[in-house]
């Protein structure tokens, strides 16, 4: 219990200090960090899967949903309330998820992993060769309101930045809650051993159809986030290569709190930023030696470092 | 006493392998039923049928006078029949206080909880009192992975039972553990058995506890139930003495490999059975 506690104060404290640092941030760095909440809420829906032994290579699909409901709501039904917008990102991720999820529980594995990232490719291919919606260049979002308060455009960012903060935070602390209930535990129970969930009277199917829909809805959450952040989408939200990136932010933080997929999700973005300037050619080289560096040194991703200095410091080692 | 479980010609094969054969068995509540059988005799199938991971070819299963023919595994459980295994069926990377928690907490028939915490002090104290039913609680905060085979055991039991289940199957509880340990398991067992009230079906190669702790005796042969009754009398009798119990004996020494052991490892679906040729 003390440990529950113990994450929900960080979290508290974390969204503080976000918010509180906000007016003296510089732009691009508050930017960094609110696609890197919204991305972060992706790869929190693949710990949810990933805690069940299930690894998606498709959450592109739900990431590229929600930003395109924002996108098109907002561009075509007129509406410019970001909750409203949200509402519609989260109702879209939800119904095709339920839709999807009913072939998906059956399946484990590599043969789900390949499945998810079927149904990703499927939506990049409709999306890359719909000209109503700008094909491969995408389209802009409009900008957000609330209940018909529409902030200046130079407040613009501030005000979505705010928003993702507080909305990623209270998702972890939503999903921080689900892990330790008895939802959260059926996971863990299934990855360990599906057989014995099946003799305590339970549908392993239907707890997996559930976590999908929950990574779902948290992976749409984050499509919209990063709409109202970068303004624009497109399809490459759905390609393959956009889903691997969150599985590689998952690694990088790894699974076992719900921050880490955040700090995985930063520290991904400030590498290929900076990879990016510095080496603008090879930058792929430098996350891929990454990645290798975290799989040799630290499978359990770089949360394991924080579990492994807090037992020190309890004197557990 | 009333009626528990009855299985009706019960049969099992796979292709031209026949596991099980006409299976008529009744248990009365409260009854502890010994069975006994060579390997690849029938025993796993029986309760695989019963418990629903495997579905009869023909016959019916009758629990409380309810059909439970082909239900699945969790449907079963939920009608009050829990099992073991030959294999105890943990969650590995968990500790032992865990399994137990997510065990009781799945069979307690409520739906699992999307925001009330496992680890409430009320859960931990009622999972850690069945841990000591077992005499295992000192394991509380081990990975099961870990543990020694004789408290993976019990701790298998320990989760089947947490729940109160009307029946318990219990594939053999005593496999894997060394043969000084193999007593005080089984007494362990038998008195939560006993003070529980639970009827319990148990599979066992080993005589002497048969003997101890059966009240009624089912003896399997090649698929078939060769005798049933109280115990003395069954393991008197002439067939279980010479297709059984001299087979037991044998198995003390080196076992002896039959081209019977060989079919069934290249048959996928029978996990844990021996087939045999079919009945002529």
């Amino acid at each position: 219990m003390r440990k529950a506690d113990k994450t929900i104060i960080s979290l508290l404290v974390a969204l503080v200090l976000l918010l509180a640092t906000s007016p003296v941030l510089p732009k691009w760095f508050s930017f960094l960090i609110a696609i890197s909440l919204a991305e972060g809420l992706v790869t929190l829906g693949l710990v949810v899967l990933k805690r069940a032994g299930l690894i998606s290579f498709g959450q592109g699909l739900y990431y590229c949903l929600g930003g395109y409901a924002v996108g098109i709501v907002g561009q075509y039904g007129g509406i410019s309330n970001a909750l409203a917008l949200i509402l519609c990102a989260l109702v879209v991720g939800g119904l095709v998820s339920a839709l999807v999820g009913l072939l998906l529980c059956r399946y484990r594995d590599i043969f789900f992993a390949m499945l998810t990232l079927a149904f990703s490719m499927i939506l990049y291919g409709v999306l890359a060769n719909t000209a109503s919606l700008g094909s491969t260049d995408g389209f802009g979002v409009v900008p957000i309101g609330f209940f018909g308060w529409h902030p200046a455009s130079q407040r613009l960012g501030l005000v979505v930045y705010l928003l993702i903060c507080v909305l990623a935070v209270g998702s972890a602390m939503l999903v921080h809650r689900y892990f330790s209930a008895g939802m959260g535990w059926a996971g863990e129970a299934i990855r360990e051993n599906e057989i014995r969930v099946e003799y305590l009277g339970i549908s392993p199917q239907k707890i997996l159809y559930f976590k999908y829909i929950v990574a779902a809805l948290l992976a749409a959450l984050g499509g919209a986030l990063a709409a109202f952040a970068s303004g624009h989408v497109d399809p490459n939200m759905a390609y393959w290569t956009t889903s691997g990136d969150f599985v590689f932010m998952m690694l990088l933080g790894g699974s076992a709190n719900v921050a880490a997929p955040f700090i995985g999700a930063f520290i991904f973005e400030v590498i290929r930023t900076f990879a990016f300037d510095f080496v603008p050619y090879t930058w792929h080289m430098i996350l891929g030696i990454v990645l290798l560096l975290i799989i040799l040194f630290q499978p359990n991703g770089l949360w394991a470092l924080f579990s492994k200095l807090s037992k020190k410091k309890a004197g557990v080692v | 006493m009333p009626i528990i479980l009855q299985t009706r010609s019960l049969s099992k094969s796979f292709g031209a392998v026949i596991a099980a054969a006409d299976i008529n068995v009744t248990v009365n509540e409260q009854e502890i039923v010994g069975v006994i059988g060579s390997n690849g005799a029938g025993k796993t199938t029986f309760i695989n049928m019963v418990t629903g991971y495997l579905k009869p070819s023909e016959g019916a299963i009758f629990f409380r006078d309810r059909n439970i023919t082909g239900l699945s595994p969790r449907q079963v459980t939920r009608t009050g029949i829990c099992r073991s295994f030959q294999v105890a069926q943990l969650f590995p990377e968990l500790t032992v206080l865990e399994n137990m928690l997510v065990a009781s907490n799945m069979l307690s028939g409520r739906p699992l909880s999307w925001q009330r915490p496992l680890k409430t002090a009320a859960a931990i104290e009622a999972a850690r009192t069945s841990l000591a039913e077992y005499q295992i609680e000192e394991y509380a905060e081990t990975l099961a992975a870990t543990l020694p085979q004789g408290v993976r055991k019990l701790l298998d039991i320990a989760m089947a039972t947490v729940g109160k289940p009307a029946l318990l199957l219990l594939d053999e509880p005593t496999s894997g553990v060394a043969i000084e340990e193999k007593f005080d398991l089984m007494e362990n067992i038998m008195e939560v058995v006993q003070r529980s009230g639970v009827t319990c079906l148990f599979v066992e190669h080993d005589m002497e506890i048969i003997s101890k702790y059966a009240s009624r005796v089912i003896a399997f042969y090649e698929g078939r139930i060769i005798a049933d009754g109280p115990t003395e009398q069954t393991l008197a009798s002439p067939d279980v003495k010479e297709f059984i119990i001299g087979t037991e004996l044998h198995r003390q020494g080196e076992p002896p490999e039959t081209s019977h052991r060989s079919q069934a490892s290249s048959n996928p679906e029978a996990k844990n059975l021996i087939p045999r040729p079919q009945y002529s």
